[in-house]
Order: structure tokens, then C-alpha cells, then sequence
């Protein structure tokens, strides 16, 4: 005879060690199993979040879509703002296995109530921060991700799994289209540069604040929903893109940056931690815009959803 | 409150290729079966993942338990026998 199921309020401490066995082991927790409330609030907040960032995320590079300086490079481009697109949808689909609700997440997005990656908040100036964004904020975000397709949570260890293999397209053709414009003119190989001194420090703000003043990642690590400190992930961005810079030519705007010839592993200057904080808190040069445009696609577009319920009501209705 | 917001969600499923089964890939809310199939193909197959996709809606499947650790499989569980490597042959019994 199989045991009875056990009951959520009586066998809670009992739940509470099978959830803890699964996690320890490296198992996957999946939707229908039990687990406690801060984990999965936890969960929902984080995928929530990164969801928002890939959907956001199409705006600064969207602003070129239409600016793109051949067919090639914006069928690229068009294919790379689609992936993130994408991105979102996979990360909402998961969070809804946790029991949220997508059209709730994106009310709360466009209230302020859940935040975004910081590093969508800036502008993108000329073509060349196209090709930065991929090379720069596509690989910081794939030092991120990678980790998490290990994540306790299945749902979501899946969907990073998809948007990895993804990724490395995104990171691939921005540092292609860097190199061609390296190998260009002098202006050209200025925008590059410029495009870098603007991008790098924002890029290096994506893994959040030093280890010193993250509060939340101990218990994170714990339930196997973050694997590395912000810190470690952020040195090993700074080690990956190092020796790529000297290849394409560009100067990282650093006079603190050098290899430690002891460890292996580069010396980098103080990050301006204020200006995280004005961004993450609202005030970044493209806060309000990058809202407002979410808003505005959210409210201008409600009339298709509308009419696709009726074509459905409608059919449904017949058959 | 969205028009959305009464769209059933629908569970995808995609044959990576002909001879494999459908795997499941994730979930997405669409006002119908068909415009279900279009979504799917847009979220899920950008990049020739699937030659053939199913959508079916979550509140159709009915699952084992509401525990992903089934004592419905427990049953399974001590029958070793099922599995080949249960039975001990000579190593040089050729071709089994
Ligand atoms: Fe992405
Ligand atoms: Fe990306």
C-alpha cells in the first residue's frame, strides 16, 4: 500500500525536509511540489524581474531597428530583439508555474511595484552601442544565466537552458558587427570607443551590488536559486572580456584595470555604487521613457487581444 | 482589467524531429486552439526546433498526484525484475 500524501499543515516539518533532501542532493523542485513560502516568493520576484528585463530590453536596441545601416544587419538585429521577446514569454511562463500571473507581473512592471536590470535604463547614442550591447550586456548577461540553468527550481533552470543556447547569437553578432566597424574608419573605431566608455561601467552594475552589501544572497544560495556571489560573477566577466578587448582594439575605460600576475585574475577601480542606486531607484537617463513605452504598448495594443477573444468567440461559437 | 486575462493557458509540446516524441517546452495563454498553434510557433520553434507541435490546455490534463513524489510510483519502485540488468548472464554469452 503507498503512504498517504502528507498534509501540507500538519507534515510541514517533514515537507520542509524533503524540499531541503531535493535541494541538497541537486534535484529539481517542480510546480506541484511543496516548498516554502519564502522560496517561492523569492522565485516569483527574481523570475519576475528577469522576465521585465528581457522585455524591456528590447527598447534600446528597437530604437535602431529602423536605423540600421544595411538589410543584413537589421534581419540580425530584428531576429536578436525577437529572441528577447521570447525570452520574457519563457520566463513568464515559468513564473506562472509558481502561481503568478502574467498580465499581473506586467501591471506591476508598469506600476513600479518590480524592477528591471538597470542596464536598460541608458541610452543607445549611435549603431555602435548595438554592436556593445550584444558583445557587453548580452555577455554579462550570459555570465549570470549559465549558473542559473543549474537553478533548484526546474521551471526556470529549463527556460535559462533555452535562452542560453540563444544567447550566444546575441553576443556573437555584436562583436562581429564591432570588429567591422574596427576595421572601418577613424570615426567609425571612435564610435566603438565611445560606445564602450559609456557601456562598461553600467555592464559591470548588471551583477548587483558587492557581496558586502547583498543581504538576500546567502539564503538565495541556500536554495540553489543563485549559485555564485554577485562579486565572483563579476570578476569573471572582467577576466572573459578582458583579452576580447585588446583583440578588437578598444581601451576599457579603467586606468585601474591590470592582471594580477598572482592569481591570475584582473585588478579592476571602484565601482560607482551611487549611480547604481539613482538607476535601480528610478532615476536613470531612460527610467520614465522606457516605462512610458511599456505602457503605451500594453494600452495601444489591448485592442488586438481584443479582437483575437472575439475571432475566438466567435469560431468557437460555430464548431 | 486585460482581455488577456480570461485566455486559457495552454501547455506546448514539440517533436524536436521525426522518431522522437513530443517533449514539453512551457506554456502560453492564447484565445484558442489555433491561434494557440501560432503562438507556440513563434515563442518555441524560432529556430527549426520541431517538426510537428501539439498545444493542449492545462485544464484538460489530469496528472498523478499533486506530489511530483509519487507514492503512485512507489509501486514500481522494488520491481527490479523489469529492468535488464537484474539478470546475471556469463560475459561471454555472445550478443545479449
Ligand atoms: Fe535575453
Ligand atoms: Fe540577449
Amino acid at each position: 500500500m503507498p503512504a498517504p500524501p502528507l498534509d501540507p499543515v500538519v507534515d510541514e516539518a517533514r515537507l520542509q525536509e524533503l524540499f531541503d533532501a531535493t535541494v541538497a542532493a541537486e534535484r529539481r523542485i517542480e510546480p506541484r511540489d511543496w516548498m516554502p513560502e519564502g522560496y517561492r516568493r523569492t522565485l516569483v520576484r527574481q523570475i519576475a524581474q528577469h522576465a521585465h528585463s528581457e522585455i524591456i530590453g528590447m527598447q534600446p536596441e528597437g530604437d535602431w531597428l529602423l536605423r540600421a545601416p544595411s538589410l543584413r544587419r537589421k534581419a540580425v538585429l530584428l531576429a536578436k530583439v525577437q529572441d528577447e521577446a521570447g525570452h520574457g514569454m519563457y520566463l513568464y511562463s515559468a513564473a506562472e508555474t509558481l502561481g503568478a500571473d502574467r498580465t499581473d507581473l506586467t501591471d506591476r512592471l508598469i506600476d513600479g511595484r518590480q524592477k528591471y536590470s538597470s542596464i536598460f535604463n541608458y541610452p543607445t547614442l549611435t549603431f555602435a552601442d548595438v554592436g556593445v550591447i550584444g558583445w557587453l550586456v548580452d555577455g554579462a548577461a550570459i555570465c549570470n544565466q549559465v549558473p542559473l540553468c543549474r537553478s533548484s527550481y526546474g521551471p526556470y533552470a529549463r527556460a535559462m537552458i533555452r535562452v542560453c543556447k540563444e544567447e550566444s547569437f546575441h553576443q556573437r553578432q555584436g562583436y562581429e558587427l564591432l570588429l567591422t566597424m574596427m576595421g572601418g574608419t577613424d570615426e567609425q573605431r571612435a564610435m566603438v570607443q565611445d560606445a564602450v566608455d559609456r557601456w562598461w561601467w553600467p555592464s559591470l552594475m548588471m551583477f548587483g551590488p558587492p557581496d558586502t552589501d547583498s543581504p538576500n544572497s546567502a539564503q538565495s544560495m541556500a536554495w540553489g536559486i543563485k549559485r555564485h556571489s554577485n562579486d565572483e560573477l563579476r570578476q569573471r566577466f572582467v577576466d572573459m572580456t578582458v583579452p576580447q578587448a585588446e583583440f578588437l582594439g578598444v581601451r576599457l575605460p579603467d586606468p585601474d584595470l591590470a592582471l594580477d600576475p598572482e592569481t591570475g585574475r584582473h585588478r579592476f577601480g571602484p565601482i560607482d555604487w551611487d549611480e547604481l542606486k539613482r538607476v535601480i531607484s528610478g532615476d536613470g537617463p531612460c527610467n520614465a521613457e522606457r516605462i512610458a513605452r511599456r505602457r503605451a504598448a500594453r494600452d495601444d495594443n489591448a485592442w488586438a487581444l481584443e479582437a483575437a477573444s472575439a475571432y475566438a468567440q466567435k469560431h468557437g461559437a460555430r464548431s | 482589467m486585460s482581455a488577456r486575462a480570461g485566455w486559457p493557458l495552454y501547455e506546448v509540446f514539440v517533436r524536436g524531429k521525426r522518431g522522437l516524441n513530443h517533449v514539453h517546452v512551457g506554456s502560453l495563454h492564447a484565445p484558442d486552439d489555433e491561434m494557440a498553434v501560432h503562438a507556440a510557433r513563434d515563442v518555441y520553434t524560432r529556430r527549426n526546433e520541431g517538426v510537428s507541435i501539439w498545444v493542449v490546455r492545462a485544464d484538460a490534463i489530469t496528472a498523478s498526484s499533486p506530489d511530483e513524489k509519487d507514492p503512485m510510483f512507489a509501486p514500481s519502485g522494488d520491481k527490479v525484475y523489469r529492468h535488464p540488468t537484474f539478470y546475471d548472464i556469463p560475459a561471454d554469452v555472445p550478443h545479449i
